[in-house]
């Protein structure tokens, strides 16, 4: 099991590295969306202050849409899925798999906001472990309830335009969540961030179960 | 077991009657009977139409959760029907819920929309996600494809709502918001009695809603099927035009 | 012992009934030519014998598995070479066929010996396969299949696509693979070719079968489907 993870994670990743798209361009894109967001609020530094922590969490979710898109269009490009099912790899593992992938390159982007807020937005990093801990947990939520929905939708025609339908409402606890945690570590609001890393966590593990027992079926009957 | 010319049988005809009795008698209570509140006044009298939908949208939506469960565990295509019909009228009620919920803030605390009221916070998000719900219903793809797709969506909202209204009461805890006074108060015994009348009302119309909506449902699947049957003539038919010489 | 046993197989694609009531038995080591027009099934028929779809009613037995409980045992011993690839763009030939050996627990130093097999070049191997001809490509996807070395081998027009070395690899595959106990179902419009490797025809039109020839019988003109008869 813990194999067909690392194939299905490392096959993925690969590719990622080959076409280079993360790199070229969903990073740009998130940088560009907190300048955009600069811009929009009038590189009012008080409103910056106060909104970045929420700013962050947006582009981060915008990113794992499109991470999610590209994760399932992988396998729908040329009967991938039929193969995978024909393989006989286990779902779950498909599943954890994807979802690694997408969570390791939502990471990776994620580092470099970080350093955009930095740098955009004059954010000063209080508590650096709370920080990173809260980018973890988050992405974990985000890649498994994207990974998924994204399993959900495939096949289907329009299934760029009802992803973001399915996905965003699911995600709106993580980004309550999550932006209250950043509040905490960038000593933007005074609030308890740990408390709200444990309900992120168990929003990421209730996806991660869910996602695990319900792939097998959809790959199966859709 | 129905009538295929139209869904009405007589238990939806007395349910109906019943309903519009009962909304004849909620509205001269509510209007002319309940007294007013004094700080909301009239707009008090939003509650026997928000409560009464709120209830009923958590009623509707669990019904569809049963129902998806069933689809997954049992594969039972009356279960799944159900769920659909259930989340239409949900998604109806919850509508209503939301609506009334702002025009209700409106006069009361001079806002269309009251972020520190976690209820209506995380009914908007569950509204969302069965609209959700039904646009995976409306992909297309075979009958228990569809079927199954619906189903792990209802159980991801049903999972998912109680974390959405913890994060919501959380954030709401730790902001200055308002909040809502919806159980304030002593209701007064007439105004109590307008809110039951308001739940009956309410109760009879989902169920008279749901079962004509499933009949219609359950209707088309029986076209559908009637459809396969000829489907496999026609193509079958196809087959003649090409046979070979004689094996 | 019945590799395939189908009677009444309906499969549904979406709404629409691709199989329309298959009846059809197929021994071990048989090479069964499935010829007819294009839209009458073989592709699915295909797909249901590799156990990737669902009976929508009457009953069937892949090598000995139920097709309608057991599909996942029935997959991981048939290999399926469809109109897709199921190849991705962005690896190697290499990294491709180690990805799926693995997938399916496959023997990885297969590989090679499938590749060649082929006649994939070896300065092919580290190409990406996207940049690879549709021929090329096809010969990949065999290769894939090779590796999974399937006691039933469900081929979807082998020949398509494919220069003439190509289609001649592809008969010597089937031959080699029934000759060591597999049986082979394939599709294919190769009439002339496919004279001399199949042991029987069968006609598909209209998701049933309508022509059911043991060899021995025929003589070329008796050959009815393909693209003359194509329903427009």
């Amino acid at each position: 099991m813990w194999a067909d993870i690392r194939l299905i994670a490392g096959k993925d990743l690969r590719i990622e590295w080959r076409s280079r798209i993360t790199l070229s361009q969903v990073l740009p894109f998130a940088l560009l969306v907190l300048v955009l967001f600069g811009f929009a609020l009038d590189a009012n530094r008080p409103v910056l202050d106060a909104a970045t922590s929420g700013l962050f969490w947006i582009a981060v979710l915008f990113v794992g849409l499109m991470a999610v898109q590209r994760s399932t269009a992988i396998e729908t490009t040329d009967g991938a899925r039929r193969a995978l099912l024909l393989a006989g790899v286990e779902p779950a593992a498909v599943f954890l798999g994807k979802a690694l992938a997408v969570a390791l390159q939502l990471l990776f982007v994620e580092t470099a906001l970080v350093g955009g807020v930095i740098v955009f937005y004059d954010a000063s990093i209080e508590s650096f472990p709370l920080l990173a801990a809260t980018c973890v947990v988050a992405t974990v939520g985000i890649a498994a309830a994207g990974t998924l929905l994204g399993a959900l939708v495939a096949g289907v025609r329009a299934r760029e335009t009802v992803l973001p339908i399915l996905l965003l409402p699911v995600l709106a606890p993580v980004l309550i969540g999550a932006t209250r945690a950043f509040d905490d570590a960038l000593g933007t609001v005074a609030v308890d961030g740990w408390a709200w890393l444990g309900l992120l966590a168990g929003f990421g593990a209730i996806n991660i179960v869910l996602g695990a027992l319900a792939y097998g079926v959809l790959l199966e009957e859709t | 077991m129905v009538d295929s010319e139209h869904t009405g049988s007589r238990t939806t005809r007395i349910l109906g009657i019943a309903v519009i009795l009962g909304l004849i008698a909620l509205i001269l209570l509510g209007f002319f009977g309940a007294p007013e509140d004094d700080e909301q006044r009239d707009a008090v009298r939003m509650i026997f139409v928000h409560v009464p939908s709120a209830i009923f949208t958590y009623v509707a939506f669990t019904v569809t959760a049963i129902g998806s469960v069933m689809w997954l565990f049992r594969r039972s295509i009356w279960w799944d029907t159900v769920a659909a019909a259930a989340a239409e009228i949900g998604v109806l009620f919850c509508g209503l819920t939301l609506f009334t919920g702002s025009v209700w803030g409106r006069p009361t605390w001079n806002t269309y929309w009251d972020w520190g009221d976690v209820r209506l916070v995380t009914t908007l998000i569950l509204f969302l996600m069965m609209i959700g719900y039904l646009s995976v219903r409306s992909l297309g793809g075979g009958e228990r494809a569809t079927a199954t797709r619906a189903a792990i969506i209802g159980v991801l909202a049903m999972v998912l709502i109680p974390i959405v209204n913890r994060s919501v009461e959380w954030w709401e805890s730790n902001t200055l918001h308002q909040k809502s006074s919806l159980t304030d108060g002593n209701l007064e015994d007439l105004t109590l009695f307008t809110l039951v009348v308001g739940f009956v009302v309410w109760g009879l119309f989902f169920t008279w809603s749901l079962i004509h909506r499933f009949r219609i449902s359950w209707l088309e699947r029986e076209l559908r099927v009637r459809d396969l049957d000829q489907a496999l003539v026609e193509r079958r038919a196809e087959g003649q035009e090409h046979e070979g010489p004689p094996v | 012992m019945s590799i395939i046993r189908l009677h009444a197989a309906v499969a549904l694609i979406g709404r629409f009934p691709a199989l329309a009531g298959i009846d059809l038995e197929v021994g071990a080591g048989e090479v069964v030519l499935v010829q007819g027009p294009n839209g009458a099934g073989k592709s699915t028929l295909l797909r249901l014998c590799a156990g990737l779809l669902r009976l929508e009613s009457g009953t069937g037995e892949i090598l000995g598995h139920n097709l309608g409980r057991d599909r996942p045992a029935i997959r991981r011993s048939v290999g399926l070479l469809g109109h897709d690839t199921a190849l991705y763009d962005d690896l190697s030939v290499r990294e491709n066929l180690d990805f799926w050996a693995a997938a399916s627990r496959c023997d990885a130093s297969a590989v090679a010996s499938a590749l060649d097999r082929l006649g994939v070049a070896v300065r092919l191997h580290d190409v990406s396969v996207g940049l690879l001809s549709a021929g090329q490509r096809r010969r990949v996807a065999l290769a894939a299949v090779v590796v999974r070395r399937p006691q039933l081998w469900l081929l979807d027009e082998p020949h398509a696509g494919l220069d003439p070395s190509g289609r001649d690899l592809v008969d010597v595959l089937v031959a080699d693979a029934a000759r060591a106990g597999a049986t082979v179902l394939l599709s294919s419009h190769e009439v002339d070719r496919t004279l001399d490797l199949a042991s029987r025809r069968i006609t598909v039109a209209g998701g049933t079968i309508t022509g059911d020839i043991i060899s021995g019988d025929i003589v070329p003109g008796d050959i009815v489907g393909g693209s003359s008869s194509d329903v427009g």
